[in-house]
């Protein structure tokens, strides 16, 4: 007898799963728990714009309320994706206006938004409530004021890292008169200044503005107004935060500060004047998330500041902070569990500040919680490595930049091998590295044989041979994301896990050795790879002889074919036929 | 504000630059392989390297020892990296090389000497303080990260004329017609004549199209020359917003101040740039 329960029951069992992946697991189980899924699934997320077609998600997850869908590949951060590549969001932004009328969140990172496409938002969906553009482009402040006008029951807009044709800060004033319910804005990668005076109204008639990133145009002084307007603050990112050395100013401002009982997060301080630091003081014990990475403190005031913060949890900090701040901070924040040290000057070969891999290992030994860390630094010794590995082997995010590439143990010369193959053999719940400094076959061998649970590698400047590729492939079960640039890996690896590459989001090489062959014969081999090369010379791919090495190729599983938008300079190798003009 | 890759050279180290920088098509004849930020490469597999003018404006660096460490990074060009010359040696340079030779990948092991160090890079190996030159990508910083903090240190160092560590400024480029935009890094070129040159090539796939459609065909030669027409036959001419949001030719002032004002560029047609010299040369009257 089929013992089942009804529908609604499932359904309501459904809702609570809140991972993605545990709702497609439970969608493979059998036709029926299929279709509850479907109809009853609310949150969609797309790890790759081009693994479906927006049509194919919108046919399949009827009433979504809410979406997160990325776009270009990691690197394109580092600006190694040219210019109109692609990650373009209006055909899903057109399918959604269609058949979500309803649709409450839009999520985006790394994707091309017109300000047509936040036009159509702001008109398509009259629930529309959430709106995060992390690390987007294409847009203007124009269509920022699109969505102030039309969004009434907008609850977050958060611009984290766009980049905005800023035209003008009246886009703010904008949101009308009636406009009460801003949970949070985020408008710190604007450049032009919005007026202080709107910005202060706006605050002042949404009692539920929880958090708030202002950009570096609103002044300090007046700050001050805008937090006495908003006292239930839980997130704050300030403007510049210098002026004149005044006491008033001062005093407004630590008063203002001292209302904010509720602040957990800190941010923003650009071009800091240090007399006005202790105007947050108040604050800082309460304070779990200190984001001072583009503050130009240096010590005894940054490690000052650091460490009246016991509660932090999360840190990133300019490596102005040095490994003496590093220790502060391992001695007063014992429940710190993420740690970025960005460089300050990353273009001088020379150190400019004493930030060395005693910061690190100091870190490692005072933070029992910490488990995400990302560190630039100038160098690095197996000893300290195999230190930190030992130290916490509760890492599930180390990635290490060491300014100069193919660094050595400095001290014995030696490649890095063994350091990261301590790391990873240590911390078996490792899900993300970016390896650093010298590094032979030997590394990537330990890491496919211990880096079981690592879903995202980063490789520059690494390894000797194929096998160095070979090893990663074959080895690690739950990679997702690899992406290498400046490596000697070529076409044996590749051909020889072809599969492999189907059971990953997706794979990123600039500058190694692949063939143009091989890449032909991947494209035609696998029909769910998306095999593209991007070549920006201006030839035609025809011209191109199989034993001519690629610059950049990018492979992603798709179900929906080669796609439509790409630009000359893409070239889909599943698809090559010479009457395909390039203008 | 100083330049970023302002730096003392002779000219008989010109070569340093230009291998440095020289653009190398995979499976061509050319051995390197790097690449300046962001310029086009060869047209129709023509390698056209452009010879790079020693700067004249060079600001001498504050610390003899300082170097640029792409130097390691562009495979055994130029001087070493800071731990040690032999890692000046580029293990994907000797993989290229080799690959393009088809001969089997050699195991690049520290110190491997690639067949592709020629003497200019022995003899730059031996230079003082090497240009900053930029390498894509290196080291892993976001751009507006890499911007916020040039703004940043301009502001703290204003009187020093070393500026070799500021970064990158990145900025729009957009040709009228064309279907997206481009981004230059302007510290890496020194004059007017480089940012030219790098513009032309990276349009070049854009008014080739113009050459097609006009009829001509897209064959090497014609092609090129048809580029050159197009760009210099006063069709196009390049113009530039400034700080004040004012549009400009591009080459009325000297090209520091241009570098400090530019926020982006656009090819337009010389038809619509009529009137826009004028106010440059007025506007920098009224500055000085």
């Amino acid at each position: 007898m089929a013992y089942s329960f009804p529908e609604e029951v499932l359904e309501h069992v459904f809702s609570f799963l809140s991972s993605e992946r545990d709702r497609n697991a439970v969608s493979l189980v059998c036709k029926s728990w299929y279709d509850i899924d479907r109809w009853s699934r609310r949150r969609v997320f797309i790890g790759n714009c081009y693994a479906v077609s927006p049509g194919t998600v919108v046919r399949r997850f009827p009433e979504v309320r809410s979406i997160e869908i990325k776009g270009k590949p990691h690197f394109a951060d580092f600006n190694l994706v040219p210019e109109g590549w692609g990650g373009f969001v209006l055909p899903w932004i057109a399918a959604m206006a269609g058949s979500y009328p309803w649709l409450e969140e839009i999520r985006l990172k790394r994707m091309v938004v017109t300000d047509h496409c936040l036009e159509l938002i702001s008109k398509s969906f009259k629930n529309f409530k959430v709106l995060v553009l992390n690390s987007c482009e294409g847009f203007s402040t124009d269509g920022l004021a699109a969505i102030a006008s039309n969004c009434r029951n907008l609850r977050e807009l958060d611009l984290r890292e766009s980049e905005v044709d800023d035209l003008s800060g009246h886009w703010l004033s904008h949101f009308p008169d009636t406009y009460t319910s801003l949970v949070s804005l985020n408008i710190s990668c604007l450049a032009s200044e919005v007026s202080i005076s709107a910005l202060e109204r706006l605050v002042g008639r949404c009692p539920n503005l929880r958090s708030l990133r202002l950009n570096r145009a609103v002044p300090l002084d007046r700050l001050a107004g805008l937090l006495r307007r908003a006292p239930q603050l839980v997130e704050l990112g300030t403007g510049t935060y210098t002026a004149e050395l005044r006491p008033d100013v001062l005093s407004s401002l630590s008063g203002a500060f001292s209302g904010l009982k509720e602040l957990r997060s800190l941010s923003g301080f650009w071009d800091v004047v240090p007399a006005y630091l202790p105007a947050a003081y108040s604050v800082c014990s309460g304070i779990t998330s200190l984001n001072l990475s583009y503050a130009t403190i240096q010590n005894p005031d940054l490690t000052k500041l650091v460490s009246q913060c016991p509660n932090l949890q999360q840190l990133w900090v300019l490596d102005y902070i040095e490994d003496s701040g590093l220790e502060a901070l391992a001695a007063s924040c014992k429940d710190l569990q993420e740690l970025r040290v960005f460089p300050s000057e990353p273009f001088v070969a020379e150190a400019n500040v004493a930030l060395t891999e005693q910061g690190l290992v100091s870190v490692s030994e005072g933070c029992p919680k910490l488990h995400s860390v990302l560190y630039f630094c100038r160098q690095m010794t197996n000893a300290a490595l195999i230190s930190i590995a030992q130290n916490r082997p509760n890492f599930t995010r180390f990635r290490l930049c060491i300014i100069e590439p193919r660094s050595p143990d400095y001290l014995t010369l030696q490649p890095l091998d063994v350091g990261f193959g301590a790391i990873v053999e240590h911390c078996k719940g490792l899900r993300r590295l970016s390896l650093a400094g010298l590094l032979t076959d030997r590394v990537f061998e330990l890491i496919g044989t211990h880096a079981k649970k690592l879903e995202m590698l980063s490789v520059a400047f690494a390894g000797d041979s194929d096998l160095g590729l070979h090893h990663v492939l074959s080895g690690c079960e739950s990679l997702r994301k690899l992406e290498i640039m400046d490596c000697p890996f070529g076409d044996k690896a590749l051909l020889s896990n072809v599969e492999k590459l189907e059971t990953m989001r997706s794979l990123w090489m600039s500058t190694c050795s692949v063939s143009f062959g091989a890449c032909r014969l991947l494209g035609r081999k696998m029909q769910r790879l998306n095999v593209e090369v991007i070549d920006e010379s201006g030839d035609r791919p025809e011209t191109r002889p199989d034993n001519c090495l690629v610059e950049k190729l990018y492979v992603y599983r798709s179900v929906a074919g080669p796609r439509l938008d790409k630009p000359n300079y893409v070239w889909s190798m599943e698809e090559e036929s010479p009457e395909l003009i390039r203008s | 504000m100083g330049r970023a890759s302002g730096v003392d050279e002779d000219p008989a180290s010109l070569n340093l630059r230009e291998t440095e920088l020289r653009l190398g098509l995979p499976g061509s004849q050319s051995h390197d392989r790097s690449k300046p930020t962001l310029a086009g490469v060869s047209i129709f597999g023509k390698d056209l390297e452009f010879s790079l003018s020693p700067s004249k404006n060079s600001a001498a660096p504050v610390s003899g020892a300082k170097r640029g460490f792409s130097d390691a990074i562009n495979g055994g060009k130029g001087v070493g990296g800071l731990f040690s010359p032999r890692s000046g040696e580029s293990s994907v340079n000797a993989h290229q090389s080799a690959a393009s030779n088809s001969k089997p990948l050699s195991k690049e092991g520290f110190g491997a000497s690639p067949q592709t160090k020629t003497l200019q890079e022995k003899k730059s190996q031996a230079e003082a303080p090497a240009t900053k030159a930029q390498v894509v990508g290196w080291p892993p910083i976001r751009s507006f990260r890499k911007n916020t903090m040039a703004t940043n240190l301009a502001k703290n160092n204003d009187d020093t004329e070393t500026k070799s560590e500021h970064g990158c400024l990145y900025i729009k480029v957009s040709l009228d017609g064309a279907p997206y935009l481009r981004k230059v890094d302007l510290k890496t070129y020194s004059n007017y004549a480089e940012l030219s040159r790098a513009l032309e090539k990276m349009f070049s796939c854009f008014t080739i199209g113009q050459c097609a459609a006009n009829g001509l065909s897209g064959q090497d030669g014609l092609t090129e020359n048809c580029l050159k027409d197009i760009l210099h036959g006063s069709e196009y001419v390049l113009t530039y917003e400034d700080k004040d949001g004012d549009w400009m030719l591009v080459g009325d002032v000297p090209w520091e101040m241009f570098t400090d004002s530019c926020r982006r560029l656009r090819i337009m047609k010389s038809s619509e740039a009529i009137g826009l010299a004028p106010r440059a040369m007025e506007k920098c009257k009224s500055r000085d």
